[in-house]
Parts: C-alpha cells; structure tokens; sequence
C-alpha cells in the first residue's frame, strides 16, 4: 500500500496516511517518545548543578542553625566555612580518613551492602544503618572543640525525619536539635519545626551521671528529672515517640555511644 | 468553538469551574491546601501544565492515532510535569520540598487529562492553551479559597504570616487542628460547591432518581 505513489517523499506519505493505522500508530509512539525523552533528560542535566547546590546549601544552613550560628541574610558557604566535616566510623567512635568528608554521602550509604548493616533491633525504623556518618565539629578559636553537629533519622507517623543534634564539647548536653526533611502533618507532626518546641532541647542532657541513656520526649516527665525530659508535642502523639525513639537510638550504643564517651574523655 | 477567548478564560473560574462544577481534580485539592503559599504554587504549577498539554496535544491531534490517544496524552503530561518539577527544585527549592509528591501527582491531576481529552483533542492550539489557562486558574482559585481558610483557622496565618497568634507560639488562638487534615477540605469544598449552586441555580444537577411519596394504603 504505502509503496504505490509516493508524491510527497517517505514523510509527505507518513503524514497522508491514516493516524490509526498500524505503521502510522507505532511511528507516533516511538517518535513521541524519543522526543519527550530527549525534553525530560535535557531539564534534568542542565539544571543539575543548580539543584545539587540548592540541596547542600540546604544541608549547610541546617548545620549552621542547629549550631546557633546562623543570622538571617549571612553567606551561608562562608560561614560553613568554620565548620570541619569528618567521616566517623560508628563501631570504634573515631575519624576516619578512609572517605573524602565534604562528598561521602552517609544516606546513600546505609542502601550500600559494603557500607552499612542491616538492623535487627531497629526502634527508629530506619532498616538500615550505614557505618560511616558525617559529622560536623565547630571549633573555637584556640582549636578546641566547642560543639559537635551529629546527623539524625528515623521514622515518625508518615515519614523519615532526617535532622541534626548539636551537642556541647562534653557529649552529653544538647545546644539543639533541628529537623530538614519530613512529611508529617502540618500543624500538627510538622511542630517539630516549631521554633519554641526546639528550645525546648536546649541544655537538656543525654546521660544521668551513672552513664544510662536517660534522653525522653514524651507527654509526662519521667523519673530521671527535667534535665533529661523534652515535653510531647501536642496532638502529635505518634510523630513523638518517633523522635524519642531516634534520638535515644542515635545517642545509644548503636549510634554515636562510642564515639561520646571518646569526646567526654578528651580522646578526640 | 462560538466561546470568544475571554469567554473561554473567564468561564472556568465560576460558570464551569473544573472543581466545583466538574468535580475534579478533587484529590490534589485536600493534598495541598493546608497552607496558602503551596496552594499559589501549585495553581502555577497545574495552569503551566494543562496550558501546555492542551496547546500540544491540540497541536498532535490529527496525527495522534484513537487507539493510544490516552497513552499519547499521558506521555506529553507527564514530560511537561517532569520539567516543571525540575524548574522547582532548581529555582524554588524551599517550596518543592514541601511540595514534594504532589508535583509529580499533577499527572494524575483529572484537569490535565480531562482538558486534554474534552477540549484539546477537538480545538486549534491557541484555544486549548486558553482553555488550559482558565481551567488551571478556576482550580486555582477553589485552592486559595479552601487553602485560605485552612490556613486561617487551622494555623492562625495567611502566606505564613500570622494573623491569629496560636497558643502554641504563646498567642490566645487555639487553632481547628481538623482543618490541617486533608478531609476538612472536603467539607470546604462540599460548601463551596453549595455556595456556587445556590448562586448559580443553573449549576444544580438533575436529579437522577425521584423521591416518590409512599401512599397510605
């Protein structure tokens, strides 16, 4: 059929032939999506670099604001700038020079078989948990530690909280804490963005002076006292006991335990 | 089309308004009017969309074959929602991650595909961009009215800014935690389209069935 009369040429004959028959049906499809595909890829590539530079200026700006040191309209690569990234191995609780710490991405590793472990004791509802994390330490101007920025997961109501804990140089008092990404329910979960409900971390304190994980953000205060107890967020009952649940698994032996006690004794 | 261009721009946004008259895209509109500043967005967002869906499916649509006009119509969407949600995260960072998902849903979004399907298939390209416009501006505009009460009464603030200091922040507001959840918006909705039927009786559907009175034996 379509090799009797060809007056326009191949493309002047597709175009006269009917849109529903089978040649015609298959050249659109494939034609359309060679073409969108093209469209989509060429987006993605070009604006890359705008996005992984939106993606960690965001990350920065959350390490500057759980440290305190963040003032609205400053430059936030500049004043990251003060802030030194290592990579630290969970298991010993030391640095280690075995990853680059400004690219190592301790997210993507925890989905790395080589890189991470697979949690049978799981209360944060992570699955996963990577060896290596990148943590932030702010110095003074002597060289000594002021304060360490540790990142932070688990699972809320709906989501994954990824977020950071900014603790004093001892290891056992929190300066804050601060959540970037989440999907809990605005109003509601989403008041752990609260700005008065995060200082309510301030100066609250990890472990009692026998060494036991005492941290609790629940609805009533706990035994151990109101050093170690963060009130619930109201109607959040679920989102709650999430957080309570990652920090005291992050805090804990599975988390940054070790390398705590190296920074309590002076080690680090 | 006997509809002149403004005709088609002004109609969607009371006469024939997609959400209220016809009840689509009802899901995005629970999802993301909890508070007005992603509502804005995601009116732009959707308005883009079926603007240019319908100008190039209008374009296609003599050599777009009946069998895969729907898988047709799909692909052209979902390319346009993938760039926009591209261009977000690059130049609106802060607002695509609270966007988030529902971006990406704009493909599942009735609007698009109805448009496409009732207007597009059948009209020259300048029209169906046109019709696209009006369409995403009339769901735009049941998303600020719905998205402004939520946020009103549900947070104490418009835009983020806070008209009603909430308990919360130490102010005397005790927000309507319900209006947060997406089903409230059901009930706003339900309301609006209450509220346009009475003013417009002529929206008012035909019944469907007739309630017979029972007769006393």
């Amino acid at each position: 059929m379509s090799d009797t009369q060809t007056p326009k040429g191949p493309i002047g004959r597709f175009l006269a032939l009917s849109p529903d028959s089978v040649p015609k049906t298959l050249f659109v499809a494939v034609t359309l999506c060679l073409f969108a595909s093209m469209i989509v890829s060429v987006a993605a590539v070009s604006l890359r670099p705008v996005q992984e530079a939106n993606k960690l200026r965001d990350k920065q700006l959350n390490v500057l604001q759980v440290s305190g040191v963040y003032e609205p309209g400053m430059n936030v690569a500049d004043a990251f700038a003060s802030f030194e990234p290592q990579v630290l191995d969970l298991q010993t609780g030391s640095f280690t020079d075995q990853f680059d710490a400004t690219t190592f991405d301790d997210i993507a590793a925890a989905s790395d078989p080589e890189l991470s472990v697979a949690l049978t004791d799981d209360p944060a509802g992570i699955g996963r948990k990577a060896n290596y994390r990148v943590v932030y330490l702010l110095k003074d101007d002597a060289g000594a530690i002021d304060k360490v920025i540790l990142p932070i997961h688990g699972y809320g109501l709906w989501s994954t909280l990824y977020g950071f804990i900014a603790l004093e140089e001892n290891g056992n008092d929190i300066y804050g804490l601060q959540f970037y990404q989440h999907g809990e329910t605005p109003g509601l979960g989403a008041e752990v963005d609260n700005p008065r409900w995060k200082t309510l971390w301030s100066g609250k304190k990890l472990r009692d002076d026998n060494g036991d994980l005492q941290i609790t953000v629940a609805k009533s205060q706990p035994a151990a006292g109101a050093d170690y107890y963060i009130d619930a967020l109201a109607g959040a009952t679920l989102t709650t006991v999430g957080v309570n649940n990652l920090v005291n698994f992050w805090m804990g032996d599975q988390g940054y335990a070790p390398f705590l006690a190296k920074l309590k004794a002076g080690e680090i | 089309m006997s509809q002149t261009k403004k005709e088609m721009l002004i109609d969607p946004l009371v006469d024939n308004n997609p959400i209220t008259l016809q009840v689509l895209g009802l899901c995005s509109a629970l999802a993301v009017t909890s508070s007005l500043q992603v509502a804005f967005v995601m009116t732009i967002a959707v308005t883009m969309v079926t603007a240019f869906a319908s100008m190039f499916i209008s374009l296609l649509r003599n050599q777009i074959p009946g069998s895969i006009r729907i898988i047709v119509q799909m692909v052209i969407i979902a390319s346009l929602v993938i760039v926009v949600d591209q261009v977000l995260k690059a130049y609106a960072f802060e607002i695509s991650k609270t966007l988030s998902v529902f971006v990406g849903l704009i493909i599942t979004n009735c609007i698009v595909m109805g448009r496409a399907e009732a207007f597009a298939m059948k009209n020259p390209p300048m029209a169906s961009f046109i019709d696209g416009i009006g369409n995403g501006l009339g769901y735009g505009l049941i998303l600020m009215l719905v998205g402004f009460i939520r946020e009103l009464f549900g947070a104490g603030s418009l835009f983020g800014i806070t008209i009603l200091e909430t308990v919360n922040n130490g102010g005397w507001y005790v927000p309507n935690g319900m209006l947060l959840l997406p089903p409230s918006a059901f009930f706003i909705i339900g309301l609006l389209i209450w509220a346009f039927r009475t003013w417009k009786p002529n929206q008012v559907e035909e019944r469907e069935y007739k309630i017979q009175s029972v007769e006393a034996h």
